[in-house]
């Protein structure tokens, strides 16, 4: 996969650090980013614009949707990308070696400690380049740092230094070579580009306790990697469900935060499927629709998300093969419960010797965060209730003033009472329609936000894990050690080769899964950084929707007691 | 000046909802006689109203003066109006519903059980939120103590009434202990006996057309503002608590809002503050359809109550008086205690008519008094539902026109 680059890249020291993970697009320019994406790039690109773009250069050129592979650092790097999904060969491999081995470049280029000194941005050169590339990206993140989709590019490979990005502004040294990865991400090609999703059309597909609702997951694109503009497919909850445990596995243990689907309701689909032609299992199905929509989206505005075939496969392919372990009561499911929670068990027995205080505030601002949620969340719902009690007690309220007003014999007043009872009876529409907002738009949002917290705080788990499996290891290591010295001692020749030959596997794995772990954290830290932009995003044009969805409920509501005043003005 | 036993709220007395008095319509501004509640203390279980009169009528020692009444010597002037047969014939201005607290003092008492559970300044919030609940309620029982004061001031026989007189100037304490539980069994057992009585006294068809017409508007009209009554506070209810919860909802996003300061965070911080403002508003008009609403069919499923007692005790004397003309008749046909019967009969049928003569005028006066009412209610009603809604859309407005700025 690693094309030839026509560039020969610096020699760079350990390749460790480099890989990125897999991920499948950060270096596919051609797949550009997504522009709606946008956001999913850190908000690092706040941070200044001009990282020293090491590999701007190169980079630059890349943008350009094909652009060749540059590299020839590709086998190296390559290698070093441990976790690289095999699938993800031909069209991404290439694209995205380059950018790495790129970087892999880049970083070693980096002059010594890459320090905090590179804080923000400004012209840091990494040493490799001159400046001028700087320039050269500079203005290009410029340009990009308007625009949201291009948000990525905005973050500059900057092969040394840590910081800039950071939103956090950390000025914590440390970071270097793991920031490079972000940029390069951020770097995807300028093409914008387009996708849209839309599920739409739920049907209810056989009968009695084996039917459920077939969604029409409808797809607008310009991207190249689908096989046409638009194209529409059929799909299920438990396929979506499908598509999430494929997509956990193979990223979740590089720290990405895969988006959660929505939950599963046994009771919820019963009704569904009994027939019951009832507002609330309308009201539930409308409520899945939306929420697999919502997740939908999630899943492609996530750049390296986006480039899984299992992805496209979803969107794109006609049948897919039923994702049996997604069943409720499978086997499957009973051993994933399992694995859950031994998961949690061993989560809580390791203790993490924290050298980036990043992870921990961030972990502990997500747990608390988390909790406000919920909290938020319970009194949405709360208000939800109410409003829909308030709704039913109107509608009761106006046919009770409407039986008033028949029976008062004072005409002008009967009248003006069955006119109360008119705009009552609007009333409660507009109540009904409130609630339903304060549902759909606000509440959801909130639950929908709960879930992801949950994803983050997966990654960080990852993290934790990958951090353990290096800490075993150099245990093992040690152990190793000491019985090759033993061995030495008690002058077992035999033995000892098998010894050496142990304690050389051994120092590989250790120094795989240091860089394993350094890895993760960059991406981790990639990915909060970008979750934190788009809930931002979200959040602010979810409530900017809900509370014009009040102003327009304020809005009617004057204009039915308007229309009301003049009548009981005429009472007489 | 009100002192409630909590925090020294605001001169309730000059905001310009004297509701209740809105429900009562005519009060005749009438210099002979003015009554009005200038005063009250709420103390632990009870509330102590200071009954301001001036009056030009001669019978009163001075022309101004002032005497402290509980509730239950409201209800005791009330009784006495209706156990007076001399006042058969008008309704009897309903009595005061009895203060009550309880449900306020709950609340408060849960709050402050709650209090570990919450952060301070919700908890402030909170109690702030019942103080005004508190308040509100205080603020309605002296309002209808009023408006019974002020009716019976009003109507030209009632006002003349030596008890009235009593409870206006004695001051001292008028010693009507409340009813012990013999005579509330009493009561109940009598009030029993009257619904038995009343619908076989409905059941006579009257000779009067407008009386017949009178008595089968009453009984249908008094179950429809009953039932409208209950269904606007259940309404009413659920209004608040929408209040509530965005008062809830603007204290964890304020939470949100102070963790950090991005800008999300300070959107956050903004929509708290929004929703704050929102949910006062939300709250008053739930407070102002409870007064002009909820209040008025409260007080006219009340009165029309009163109406139906006059017809009642109509229907009561025109049945006597049929039956004194049978025993009349049987007399004269026996020859027996002729005398006797004729006084009798005579005696009803004096009874009968007098009633007749002012039940008519009463419900008529009745009926005028409650298209008013009603005008005056509803008016002010949809004048503050709008004042309100024009508050929250520009609220609303702004807050958006700040947030769109912003982004």
């Amino acid at each position: 996969m690693a094309t030839s680059s026509e560039r020969s890249p610096p020699p760079f020291p350990e390749s460790e650090d480099q890989e990125p993970d897999p991920d499948p697009a950060d270096g596919d320019s051609d797949e550009g980013e997504d522009i709606f994406t946008g956001n999913s790039k850190p908000a690092e690109i706040k941070a200044e614009r001009h990282q020293p773009p090491v590999d701007v250069t190169a980079k630059l050129q890349r943008d350009i949707p094909s652009s060749d592979p540059l590299g020839d650092l590709d086998g190296s790097g390559a290698n070093k990308k441990p976790a690289r999904d095999g699938r993800q060969a031909d069209l991404f491999t290439e694209p995205r070696s380059d950018i790495f081995s790129e970087e892999a470049a880049a970083r070693p280029a980096r002059p010594g400690p890459a320090s905090g000194s590179n804080a923000n941005s400004s012209s840091k050169s990494n040493g490799i380049h001159s400046d001028e590339e700087q320039d050269i990206f500079a203005e290009a993140t410029v340009e990009l740092s308007l625009d949201s989709p291009h948000s990525e590019r905005k973050e500059t490979p900057k092969p040394v230094t840590s910081t800039e990005s950071s939103v956090a502004v950390q000025p914590s040294a440390p970071k270097t070579a793991l920031k490079t990865m972000a940029e390069l991400e951020e770097e995807e090609s300028e093409d914008k580009f387009e996708l849209n999703i839309s599920i739409t059309n739920p049907e209810k597909v056989g009968d009695g306790m084996n039917a459920y609702m077939a969604y029409q997951v409808s797809t607008q694109t310009s991207l190249p990697m689908f096989r046409s503009k638009s194209f529409t497919v059929k799909r299920r909850f438990s396929d979506f469900l499908g598509l999430y445990e494929k997509l956990s596995e193979k990223h979740a243990q590089n720290g990405y935060i895969v988006p959660p689907p929505p939950e599963k309701s046994i009771l919820g689909m019963t009704k569904v499927k009994v027939g019951k032609e009832d507002p609330s299992s309308a009201e539930f199905v409308e409520r899945r629709r939306a929420a697999l929509e919502r997740y939908l989206q999630r899943v492609v505005a996530h750049p390296s998300l986006l480039q899984d075939p299992d992805v496209r496969e979803f969107l794109e392919r006609d049948e897919l093969p039923r994702a049996v372990n997604t069943q409720a009561l499978s086997g499957a499911g009973f051993l994933k419960m399992i694995n859950r929670a031994t998961d949690a068990v061993s989560k809580m027995t390791i203790k993490m010797n924290e050298s980036d205080i990043w992870f921990e505030e961030k972990l502990q601002e997500v747990e608390s965060e988390d909790q406000q949620l919920r909290k938020l969340h319970g009194v949405v719902e709360s208000l939800v209730n109410h409003r829909k009690d308030l709704s039913i007690n109107t509608a009761v309220f106006a046919k009770s003033v409407a039986m008033l007003g028949s029976s008062e014999d004072n005409t002008a007043l009967s009248r003006a009472l069955s006119q109360l009872a008119e705009v009552e009876d609007r009333m409660e529409q507009l109540h009904q329609e409130q609630a339903s907002s304060d549902f759909f738009v606000f509440a959801e949002l909130l639950a929908d936000y709960i879930r992801l917290l949950g994803g983050v705080r997966g990654c960080f788990d990852q993290r934790m894990k990958t951090w353990q499996r290096w800490q075993d290891a150099q245990v093992t290591l040690q152990k190793k050690r000491e019985n090759e010295a033993r061995l030495l001692w008690a002058n077992k020749p035999d033995k000892l080769q098998q010894a050496k030959e142990e304690i050389a596997e051994w120092e590989n794995k250790v120094t795989q899964y240091e860089a394993d772990f350094e890895r993760i954290s960059t991406t981790v830290r990639k990915e909060v950084l970008r979750f934190e932009k788009e809930k931002a995003r979200d959040f602010k044009n979810q409530i900017m929707k809900y509370l014009e969805s009040l102003l327009h409920s304020q809005q009617q509501l004057i204009k039915y007691w308007e229309a009301f005043l003049p009548e009981a003005k005429a009472i007489a | 000046m009100m002192q409630e036993g909590l925090d020294d709220g605001p001169d309730f007395l000059s905001e310009e909802d004297r509701g209740p008095r809105a429900v009562n319509v005519d009060l005749q501004t009438d210099a002979t006689l003015q009554v009005d509640i200038s005063d009250a203390l709420s103390e632990r279980d009870k509330v102590k109203f200071t009954v301001h009169t001036k009056s030009t009528l001669p019978s009163f020692k001075q022309n101004e003066f002032s005497v402290v009444r509980q509730h239950e010597e409201f209800i005791w002037l009330h009784d006495s109006f209706v156990e007076n047969d001399d006042y058969a014939g008008y309704i009897i201005p309903p009595a005061p519903p009895r203060p009550d607290f309880d449900a306020s003092r709950e609340k408060l008492q849960k709050l402050g059980e709650g209090e570990g559970s919450m952060t301070k300044e919700e908890f402030t919030k909170m109690k702030q939120e019942l103080e005004a609940e508190y308040l509100a309620i205080f603020k309605k029982t002296v309002a209808m103590h009023e408006v019974f004061l002020c009716r019976v001031a009003a109507h030209p026989v009632l006002r003349k009434d030596l008890n009235f007189h009593v409870f206006l100037e004695y001051n001292q304490d008028l010693s009507v202990r409340g009813k012990n539980k013999k005579e509330k069994l009493e009561d109940f057992f009598k009030n029993v006996v009257k619904s038995a009585d009343g619908v076989l006294v409905a059941g006579v068809k009257d000779v009067d057309d407008f009386f017949e017409h009178e008595k089968t508007f009453l009984l249908e009209y008094h179950n429809r503002v009953k039932d409208a009554s209950a269904k606007s506070d259940k309404m009413i209810r659920s209004h608040k608590s929408c209040a509530d919860d965005v008062n809830r909802i603007a204290s964890t996003l304020y939470t949100l809002g102070t963790q950090d300061s991005t800008d999300l965070c300070r959107f956050f911080l903004k929509v708290s503050e929004l929703f704050e403002k929102t949910r006062k508003i939300e709250a008053r008009v739930a407070a102002d359809e409870d007064l002009k609403l909820a209040d008025l069919l409260k007080y006219y499923l009340r009165e029309s109550q009163a109406a139906k007692d006059l017809l009642y005790r109509r229907g009561r004397a025109l049945v006597d008086y049929e039956n004194a003309n049978k025993a009349l008749d049987k007399a004269r046909a026996k020859n027996k205690d002729v005398l006797q019967a004729e006084t009798s009969q005579q005696l009803c049928c004096q009874k009968f008519e007098k009633i007749s003569e002012s039940a008519k005028q009463e419900l008529i006066d009745f009926k005028t008094r409650r298209v008013a009412a009603f005008r005056k209610n509803l008016v002010e009603l949809a004048e503050l539902e709008l004042k309100h809604a024009k508050g929250n859309l520009q609220l609303l407005q702004s807050c958006l026109g700040v947030l769109k700025g912003d982004t």
